[in-house]
């Protein structure tokens, strides 16, 4: 499924840009897509393991993967995935 | 906003990641670009430090500590925040069941009235030196409010994102202050994300996210102070709060700067940290022993601590654990009953967050962990005025007399 990966301005750089369009049908899947597309990026959106790390937090479509499967959660047409390092309590 | 010509006179330190240590120069960023760690200060290994007779000549404010703050030079923002009182307990005390007890009472920090004034100082300091104009936060209620206060008083505009659910005085207590105060339908999660993205859009110094570095610093300063309060020595266990585990972990942080410099000697305290129990993913975390955080979906009348996706989670859960404490969460009814011993035993009104740490510190003398022979230090970190609503209902009703004197020696005679 095509979707769209927003990068945080920290990894942006990696891939010259905020946005990219990606493929896959879990966001595994898309993190697979854009980690071989740029390799700099996979061990700062993945684990030696392929799991996702706890301080790094994806959301689709405004909704935390980790209720949602984490990087099984299904990925629809058109879907937006955001990355976002933990931050801080309020 | 014009930035005055004292932006030269104050310059914040660099930093590094505080997971894999690479270096960063002094840049409004607190995310590692190699492992998107934390970042932290990096202090000079030679930086001169005062002993404690230097300290207590110093003014009443945190910042009599500055050598332990990220910055070269002086502070410009927000120079009257911290030196809180420590008020001794003893009728509380004797209920936990303890040698000694104290409340540090941050629900008179000003000007805000909670703990969050020690972070918005740090913070607001560090946007200056950084030559950002606008800062901004995502906020639970009280750093929206001390972030709204501290901007007022500095002449910096704020732009100030809340979950849209929050308690009506901590919404007033934002607004009047001349803020561009944004509610935000959902959870402080999705906030905090939204905020996430909108200082990468605007480049405004959003204390919590860009600047959080700087900002966590400020909690330090109530280890120091307590340190110093106690007469230069340590308690034996602290009680905190956790919302997004930044003050645990940063008090843990204080008490071992005053001891590696030789301020204060003998054990760290053990650290235990309160939560509430329709919202206590790093308790959880410290009682399964495991080292991945679960999020939860907050549900609980603790707001200002309702955090389902901590940040500093795990560093909070290791603090707890390698300093020999713990964690313990309490339901709604016990926060509520909390907050009225701790105001009819110690005189101090708290919000929901004391009174989660005051229900916590009695769940953990039940289950034996403070002992007899504890001198303990609970931290309360906001003020009773704030979430009134939580102990309107359960307060008792005030009798309506006529001014007649009989009216009342019936009254007297009747609770005799």
């Amino acid at each position: 499924m095509p979707a769209t990966l927003f990068l945080p301005a920290i990894l942006a750089k990696l891939a010259d840009a905020k946005q990219l369009e990606v493929t896959g049908a879990t966001v595994g899947e898309l993190v697979a897509d854009v980690s071989a597309r740029y390799p700099a990026l996979e061990p700062r959106l993945r684990d030696a393991s392929g799991e996702p790390y706890p301080y790094v937090t994806f959301y689709l479509n405004d909704e935390d993967i980790r209720f949602h499967g984490g990087f099984a959660a299904t990925v629809n047409d058109g879907d937006e995935l955001t990355v976002v390092p933990a931050i801080a309590g309020g | 906003m014009t930035i005055t010509t004292s932006i030269a006179s104050l310059e914040v330190l660099p930093q590094h990641c505080k997971l894999c240590g690479t270096e960063y120069p002094a840049e409004a960023n607190a995310i590692c670009g190699e492992c998107l760690g934390p970042l932290e200060p990096t202090y000079p290994k030679d930086r001169v430090l005062p002993d404690r007779e230097d300290i207590a000549r110093r003014a009443p404010n945190l910042w009599r500590y500055r050598e332990w703050l990220p910055f070269i030079g002086e502070p410009v923002y927000s120079k009257e925040t911290g030196f809180t009182p420590l008020i001794e307990a003893p009728r509380l005390a004797a209920h936990l069941g303890v040698a000694r007890l104290w409340v540090k009472n941050d629900a008179v920090a000003q000007p805000s009235l909670s703990f969050k004034d020690r972070v918005v100082t740090t913070a607001i300091n560090a946007a200056h030196a950084l030559g950002l104009s606008v800062i901004g936060c995502a906020s639970t209620g009280n750093l929206a409010n001390a972030v709204a206060a501290h901007a007022a008083r500095a002449g910096l505009p704020a732009w100030i994102f809340i979950p849209e659910d929050l308690e009506p005085a901590k919404v007033i207590n934002t607004a009047v202050f001349g803020a561009n105060l944004v509610r935000v339908r959902g959870h402080y999660d999705d906030v905090n994300r939204l905020c996430a993205q909108l200082a990468d859009r605007f480049g405004w110094g959003i204390v919590n996210v860009n600047l959080r570095g700087y900002y966590g610093e400020g909690s330090k300063t109530m280890a120091f102070e307590i340190a110093e309060q106690l007469g230069w020595r340590l308690p034996t266990a602290v009680v905190a709060p956790m919302a997004g585990g930044s003050l645990l972990t940063k008090l843990g942080k204080g008490f071992g700067e005053f001891q590696a410099a030789g301020l204060v000697s003998g054990p760290s305290p053990r650290l235990y940290g309160a939560q509430a129990s329709g919202c206590a993913p790093i308790v959880r975390l410290v009682e399964s022993g495991g080292v991945r955080l679960v999020p939860e979906i907050p549900n609980t009348i603790a707001r200002s601590i309702a955090i389902g996706n901590p940040a500093d989670g795990p560093f909070a859960a290791r603090a707890m654990v390698e300093s020999g404490g713990w964690g313990a969460h309490v339901s709604d009814e016990e926060i509520v009953s909390a907050i009225r011993l701790l105001a009819e035993t110690t005189g101090v009104f708290t919000e929901t967050a004391g009174g989660a740490t005051l229900g916590a510190a009695l769940k953990l003398a039940k289950q034996g962990r403070l002992t007899a022979d504890d001198e303990v230090v609970i931290c309360i970190t906001g003020n009773g005025l704030k979430t009134t609503d939580v102990v309107r209902d359960v307060l008792p009703q005030a009798p309506i007399v006529d001014a007649k004197v009989r009216e009342v020696a019936a009254l007297v005679a009747s609770r005799s």
